[in-house]
């Protein structure tokens, strides 16, 4: 019999959650790096053991973490005890936890700069891994989304970092800008059907694709409408807030944008709104159900300068025809008083027959659907302020 | 040997308790006592000092002695009373945010 397993990162330690198929009674495990800020947990297609782990530091910097047997034990890939303590150019040898941005001329442009939140100048400044995302193929392959926006490479579980500069190195980067969380490089989509394909989306900078294994890349913004920058219609500047695909049909791609859910039918060349009747279209998350292709969930937020539900409702908007059509699903979750935020990386599905639902707020509450939406669970209650949530099926 | 204080969030990384004891290095300067520190704690390495910036991390102070030295040379040899174990070597996380 199946297990399910929430890998839950917030602002405080990372926390696993167990629970049978059923989905209704949880274990909590954690806090795992308590009082340590973790961005992200991931877990490999390949083997359900295999997490990687960003632990990441305003004091202390970013640490890479792995688990190789589901999260009993950790270690920092790139830290082995027996190497040296230090390399040859005299810096600490933690290889695993190094993002050097790659400014080689071998590999074309030098990157500088980009915009500040004045529109002047800024060098790129690595601060925290925002995102992971593990090969759907190769267990020892694993992406790495990053503030400053860049995404960087692994081909061996995690120990060295290779920045896939052509994304920087597009003719756009000097026009990126941070969003009010930083510039992140927050999503990473990989094509099952398509090993070359790769999309990015940055805040607030824009969505990318690559067709090539991310050695190049293009805007994917056309149709995209932000009023927040001096053109609206601009090819970058959009704080695009997350991406979603089903990997059945990856032709197709969902957005939230800052303000706007928008659908794509051709692989991001083109999108249009399908905000509809939702009471704003203000968000970060969104989801596509595992087994509908074009179903697929968002949580409505205000605004952007009010960071909580509209009335005091949390929420989740489920859209059957991935269209204009949207309702309120509200069994199980708060519907007063409730003034969580619930952030880019804190939804996510499971794959079981009857497709779980999960999202994560800021205010620690971990929440769990069964039934597709129809009903919800409290899966946690307390916990600090979730920055992420990722499900995994695992055999018992 | 040489007694640094870890703040919680380095006493996480290593699993260590609040005081480790490592062996003084031959030249026991403020770079090298680090050096020795990340050498048996691996876990710590890139932690105290970048290790893409060669620099003491911003919000990362060393006090001894009742005195701040995170600005002087991390070539100078650390105070006599550290080097004997009398006093410990301080890692202070700067007191700030959440």
């Amino acid at each position: 019999m199946p297990s399910v397993r929430i890998l839950a990162g917030t602002r405080k330690g990372a926390f696993i959650l167990t629970s049978d198929s059923s989905r209704t009674q949880w274990q909590i495990d954690g806090p795992h790096f308590g009082g340590w800020e973790i961005y992200h947990m991931a877990a490999s297609p390949v083997d359900p053991n295999r997490l990687y782990v960003s632990q990441t530091s305003d004091w202390f910097g970013q640490i890479i973490q792995r688990s190789d047997d589901g999260g009993k034990s950790w270690h920092q890939p790139g830290s082995s005890p027996d190497a040296p303590t230090v390399g040859d150019d005299g810096l600490p040898l933690a290889e695993s936890n190094k993002f050097l941005y790659d400014t080689s001329e071998s590999t074309g442009k030098t990157l500088t700069t980009h915009q500040w939140y004045d529109g002047t100048p800024h060098p790129w400044e690595f601060k925290r891994v925002w995102h992971l995302e593990p090969s759907l193929s190769e267990i020892d392959t694993v992406y790495a989304g990053v503030e400053d926006a860049a995404l960087f490479k692994s081909t061996d579980g995690g120990a060295n970092w290779v920045e896939l500069a052509g994304l920087r190195g597009h003719g756009t980067a000097v026009d990126w800008a941070p969003g009010a969380g930083g510039m992140c490089l927050h999503t990473v989509l990989l094509d099952k059907n398509d090993p070359l394909k790769i999309y990015v989306a940055v805040s607030a900078a824009g969505a990318f694709r690559s067709d090539d294994g991310g050695l190049t890349w293009r805007t994917i913004t056309n149709g995209l409408v932000s009023d927040y920058i001096p053109d609206p219609r601009a090819e970058v500047g959009h704080c695009v807030h997350r991406l979603a695909m089903h990997p059945a049909n990856p032709n197709v791609l969902f957005m939230q944008k800052h303000w706007d859910v928008m659908r794509s039918d051709d692989r991001g060349d083109n999108w249009y709104e399908i905000s509809g009747n939702l009471p704003s279209d203000f968000g970060f998350p969104i989801a596509v159900h595992a087994h509908e292709p074009n179903t697929i969930y968002v949580v409505p937020i205000k605004s952007d300068s009010e960071h909580y539900p509209p009335d005091g409702k949390l929420r989740v908007y489920r859209n059957r025809g991935g269209n204009s059509d949207w309702e309120a699903l509200t069994d199980g979750l708060p519907q007063k008083d409730c003034y969580v935020n619930v952030l880019r990386d804190a939804m996510a599905v499971d794959t079981l027959e009857s497709c779980g639902i999960y999202f994560g707020t800021t205010g620690g509450q971990i929440y769990c659907s069964p039934d597709s939406g129809d009903t919800w669970i409290t899966a946690a209650a307390n916990l600090p302020a979730v920055l992420s949530i990722e499900v995994q099926i695992v055999d018992a | 040997m040489i007694r640094i204080k870890l703040p919680y969030h380095l006493q996480n990384l290593a699993g260590t308790d609040a005081e480790v004891s490592i062996p003084n290095p031959e030249n026991p300067t403020v770079l090298e006592v680090i050096r020795a520190l990340e050498s048996t704690y691996p876990t710590l390495r890139g932690v105290v000092i970048d290790n893409t910036t060669g620099k003491r991390r911003a919000k990362v102070r060393l006090f001894a002695c009742k005195q701040d030295i995170s600005h002087q040379e991390m070539s100078e040899l650390l105070p006599e009373p550290v080097l004997t174990g009398e006093e410990p070597l301080l890692i202070v996380g700067a007191i700030s945010g959440g």
